[in-house]
């Protein structure tokens, strides 16, 4: 897969997340503009390990941009200049040849470098484990129309279900806030009939533990929105603001 | 009440109050703005004069006021708390930022905009709050309206008014409709008239107090 795209790539290089790292200059020649971002970066650590140097460590799985893997801040934007896409989605026609590209990892307090551009973004997990989730009796499914759920509820639920908890938003957000990870995990719940049981007490317990790991408030500047590989709305940020005070202000 | 300060001190709860408090500000500007456009009936600032004092003794009014600078000096502490929290959330900055790609200058620089408002603030009532309340200046002879006539003269006053004309401008078109998102009013059938209303306010109120010490200055107004 030869091509004619000659870069430079300025990439965060950070042995772990005890050492301050620094940016490092590469350059890379003969990039075709059908390469994805990820494998224009393998074809970079392919020549790193060929010349007994250390490649760079970056984050990846299924790379067809529904795992929420891929991690990277690509010339001031997370997952690069395109929307509605991940980094893995991202191609090299994206590119012009010549271009110097920056590429950065998520940077925010809740979101330690573990290597590179390697995030731990464990801090979702944790925030999901506060609340995000229902409670099913096991044995078999009950009948599907036993539980009339309206279209539009549905459709509502699945949209800000398709989160796939990259953190881009977190990455794009000034205050590295995680307003609209959380909101879309209490939204899926919340307009669902399955969601109500812990309904009352789930969004205080997702925004307290979302406080304590380190993420910021909102300035509502919607760059989350903009950014969001799913296009995921911030209305779910204020559903979640709705959530949370009705829990607040009635919950005994 | 335990519950209640914890979820003011949280992330949603700081945002709150600053929704609360900035509404009320909004509010107070419309009687502030509506009360000052009365020198533009061009009556040699007698209407003005007539609701000036009417404020100025007025119980009510008087009880607002003091409401107002606890509004006021919440909205300033809060926002200034948000800052200091928000700022830490970061503690490694990014090398390259686009920020123009996916959000509007003003939305990420409240902050900044908020102090160059305390700061033409604090020069604002210094120059009427202070002269009308705190001294014995304001006569028969020398009127609120004719106050006005006199600090206006000066070109960097009317260049500063005008800067924090601008500055309350641009904080009101992110802050009004950011305030309804803040207290979860967000919906189809009100967020695009919430935008709309909330920008057409931010530009007339905007543009109205800086056509105050403008017209003075060039005598457009008699």
């Amino acid at each position: 897969m030869e091509g004619n795209l000659n870069l430079t790539l300025k990439i965060w290089r950070q042995k772990n997340a005890q050492t301050a790292g620094k940016f490092e200059t590469y350059q890379v020649s003969g990039i075709s503009e059908d390469m994805s971002f990820l494998e224009m970066i393998d074809v970079l650590n392919n020549r790193l390990i060929e010349e007994g140097d250390d490649p760079v460590a970056f984050d990846h799985d299924c790379r067809e941009g529904i795992c929420g893997m891929c991690s990277m801040y690509i010339n001031g934007r997370p997952h690069g200049p395109n929307k509605g896409v991940t980094t893995c989605q991202l191609h090299m026609r994206s590119f012009s040849n010549g271009q110097t590209i920056t590429i950065e990892p998520w940077r925010a307090e809740a979101f330690p470098v573990i290597k590179d551009l390697v995030v731990n973004r464990s801090a979702f997990d944790r925030i999901i484990s506060a609340g995000g989730f229902i409670s099913v009796n096991t044995g078999n499914a009950q009948d599907a129309n036993s539980l009339p759920i309206p279209k539009d509820d549905a459709d509502e639920a699945f949209a800000a279900a398709a989160c796939i908890g990259c953190g881009a938003c977190v990455a794009a957000c000034k205050n590295a806030s995680a307003m609209l990870f959380t909101s879309a995990k209490i939204s899926q719940l919340a307009l669902l009939p399955q969601g109500q049981a812990e309904r009352s007490k789930r969004a205080e317990a997702m925004v307290a533990q979302m406080d304590e790991e380190g993420f910021g408030a909102c300035s509502n500047t919607g760059a989350c929105e903009a950014e969001c590989p799913k296009g995921i709305s911030i209305e779910n940020i204020a559903r979640m603001n709705r959530e949370y005070f009705s829990s607040v202000f009635t919950s005994k | 009440m335990a519950w209640l300060s914890k979820s003011l001190n949280s992330s949603l709860g700081k945002k709150l109050l600053m929704a609360i408090t900035g509404l009320f500000l909004v509010s107070f500007l419309i009687v502030h703005c509506g009360l000052n456009a009365t020198i533009f009936l061009n009556d040699g600032g007698v209407t003005f004069n007539e609701g000036a004092e009417f404020m100025a003794k007025n119980p009510i009014i008087r009880t607002m006021e003091i409401v107002l600078f606890g509004g006021l000096l919440l909205h300033i502490l809060d926002g200034l708390r948000l800052w200091m929290d928000n700022k830490k959330k970061r503690p490694v900055a990014y090398a390259v930022i686009d920020g123009a790609a996916n959000s509007k200058w003003y939305s990420r620089s409240m902050g900044l905009l908020g102090t160059l408002l305390l700061l033409f603030l604090i020069i604002h009532l210094k120059h009427f709050w202070y002269f009308s309340r705190l001294t014995d200046n304001l006569t028969e002879e020398h009127t609120l309206y004719n106050e006005m006539q006199v600090v206006f003269q000066s070109p960097i006053v009317v260049a500063i008014y005008v800067l924090g004309c601008i500055s309350l401008g641009y904080h009101l078109l992110h802050g009004f409709q950011s305030a309804f998102q803040s207290l979860g009013w967000n919906h189809p059938k009100y967020t695009p008239a919430i935008k709309s209303i909330g920008a057409a306010y931010a530009i007339i109120i905007a543009a109205l107090f800086a056509a105050m010490p403008i017209a003075f200055h060039f005598n457009l107004i008699h």
